[in-house]
């Protein structure tokens, strides 16, 4: 729960609009003030929040499953205000692990003030930085979500156990790899995603306010909607094609949900 | 006559623009003649992976050298990449029709030359790994070739004084970051330009670029039959295509093991010509030991399949290009003006 003092935010905030704007695209004029906006990610599965390899859950078709592995590249981003205006975090990456728990809190430290009524962000890489070159930070290759042989990243990344999927004889569980990616048409599984704030809830940037958004993102949507996944007939994906593709659309449709925002 | 990269004002201003948005040790770019492969060749095109991406200085491309000669990026420390990549080869591994990795391992390939990669945007046969910076993960963590990991690797680099040393001289206190290894190595890969071959001279018009009859011969017929793939000076077009080895393509599927698409099924990269005469054996597979016999594929040799490309099926008449006895011994004479022996002897490129 890392905060940065206002003050201190504030006196530094000259000098780093000053870096920013060298790098950003954008020629909004330097705000009076800006306040800090907190995102706080629950990685769920279904109504359970997930705790890895030791707890066992059930797709809604049926198949019990665990997970060992859950790693989710959020990028790019964005407050939407009431006259449809934007502010976009720069430099936007970030990894939720869930093996990190400090990992699923994303601080946003110069949103300029006003009143925020959206949300919106890309599950995944944008396609230029897939092909960039030496990465540092969340897109780092060392973090392990990046395809050597077919360059890009693996946006989403869930691995596991489930009885339901192929396994040898003899064994209690089969493998779950869902490595999810992929940037060219047709197998371009990048998702942006806007989930809804609860019905008259605005974000209320202030500089004296340090508002927090609080997320849900839960799994099972990875194995329902438009595509049900049922692991005896899909539970391994190692590269960007039509399965990556099915399970990129299915957590495209409500993965992510807004629970509530602490005004603070 | 060569035309620099990028002018002084330009590395200037690139510097100030890098400031804002990396971290940067603001130094200057050191002499040209220090790191080779800085200058763009007279009859090259523009590079994609251009100087001031990775600003050439004499101890980043040093370090660079260093990593790609040094064993210990392998698993069991028995390769480097300099094992699979020989200088006296153009960088391809002689004598060898499949990589050679840890374990006495066999990859699946041929080992390409390295040459003129700041011209490529796509690399290896297939065309997986799309910047120069983040290829050498492939071969690292292959395991028919270096089963390495990252996180393993960046480990042994750190618990090596030198290297914390030498790394920490150039980008700044701290561990060793992927970061760092990659933009380090890629100093040394993109300088690996072979543009002074005795043909590149002929072209410059420059000293020493005299070509014979027969040479003069061969470099008309490549003209007409073959540079509609192997285009331009680099001598590749850098597509992939089908050139009629197999009929089917359960061993290798080449292009399409990346797009996934049954229309680049047995389609590979075509390779540059450049030091041909030093890179067999030949083909993905490296399926052919000497130049006659490529040829006498393309003569004689090509199979039909679904995918073959279109320039290997004449309107009338077999498959293939068609070249007499003599139309192959004045290719051949030609493709060994291609030979750059200052590239292949080039003590700056060399295992130090």
């Amino acid at each position: 729960m890392k905060r940065f003092s206002i003050p201190a935010f504030a006196s530094s905030l000259a000098l780093a609009a000053l870096f920013l704007s060298g790098c950003s695209k954008e020629d909004e004029a330097v705000p009076a003030t800006t306040g800090t906006v907190a995102l706080e990610f629950d990685q769920m599965v279904g109504t359970a929040p997930l705790v890895l390899s030791t707890q066992t859950y059930t797709t809604t078709g049926g198949d019990q499953f665990r997970v060992s592995t859950f790693r989710q590249y959020i990028s790019n981003i964005k407050l939407t205000r009431a006259d449809g205006s934007q502010y976009t975090q720069p430099d936007s990456y970030h990894l939720l692990d869930a093996a990190v728990p400090e990992s699923l809190e994303i601080t946003l430290t110069d949103v300029p003030t006003g009143d925020y009524t959206g949300i919106s962000f890309t599950i995944g890489v944008d396609s230029a930085r897939n092909v960039s070159g030496a990465q540092k930070g969340a897109l780092d290759p060392s973090n392990g979500m990046f395809w050597t042989w077919n360059s890009g990243y693996i946006y989403t990344k869930l691995e596991g156990y489930s009885p339901q999927a192929p396994k040898p004889a003899g064994v209690a569980e089969g493998g779950l790899t869902f490595h999810v990616g992929g940037f060219k048409t047709p197998s371009n599984a990048i998702r942006t995603v806007s989930p809804a704030f609860p019905s008259g809830t605005k974000l209320l940037v202030r500089a004296d306010h340090s508002p927090e958004i609080h997320l849900k993102a839960d799994i099972l949507k990875m194995f329902a909607g438009t595509t049900p996944v049922r692991f005896s007939s899909l539970s391994f994906i190692m590269s960007a094609g039509p399965n990556a593709v099915l399970v990129a659309n299915n957590y495209a449709q409500g993965m992510f949900t807004v629970d509530h925002i602490h005004a603070n | 006559m060569q035309r620099t990269l990028a002018t002084p004002l330009a590395f200037g201003l690139a510097g100030l623009l890098a400031a804002g948005c990396h971290s940067t040790n603001g130094e200057e770019p050191l002499p040209v003649a220090t790191v080779p492969g800085t200058t763009v060749p007279a009859n090259f095109p523009s590079p994609v992976y251009a100087a001031s991406t990775n600003q050439p200085d004499a101890a980043t491309f040093a370090l660079g050298r260093t990593l790609f000669y040094d064993p210990r990026l392998s698993r069991d420390a028995s390769v480097s990449c300099g094992s699979c990549h020989q200088q006296a080869g153009a960088f391809a591994q002689i004598d060898h029709r499949l990589s050679h990795g840890v374990d006495d391992r066999l990859g699946t390939r041929n080992s390409p030359a390295l040459q003129n990669l700041r011209w490529k945007s796509e690399f290896f046969w297939d065309g997986g790994p799309k910047n120069l910076e983040t290829l050498p993960l492939a071969p690292l963590t292959n395991p028919l070739e270096m089963d390495e990991t990252l996180p393993n690797l960046l480990a042994k680099l750190n618990g090596d004084p030198t290297y914390r040393q030498r790394f920490a001289a150039i980008y700044g206190p701290g561990p060793i970051t992927s970061y760092q290894f990659l933009r380090a190595l890629a100093q040394f890969t993109a300088a690996l330009t072979s543009a002074n071959s005795r043909y590149d001279k002929y072209v410059r018009g420059e000293a020493g670029g005299a070509l014979t009859g027969p040479e003069l011969r061969g470099k008309a017929l490549l003209a007409q039959k073959c540079a509609s793939c192997h285009a331009t000076d680099l001598f590749t077009d850098e597509t992939y295509r089908n050139n009629g080895l197999d009929a089917s393509f359960q061993a290798d599927s080449g292009r399409a093991h990346i797009t996934g698409r049954a229309a680049d099924l047995g389609r590979f990269k075509v390779p540059s010509l450049r030091n041909i005469a030093r890179t067999a054996p030949y083909m993905h597979d490296g399926r052919f030991a000497t130049l006659p016999e490529v040829l006498a594929h393309y003569d004689h040799g090509v199979l039909a399949s679904a995918t073959l490309d279109p320039a290997l099926r004449p309107a009338a008449g077999p498959l293939g290009i068609r070249l007499t006895t003599a139309e192959q011994a004045d290719l051949i004479a030609f493709l060994h003006t291609l030979t750059d022996e200052e590239f292949l002897h080039d003590p700056r490129l060399a295992e130090q």
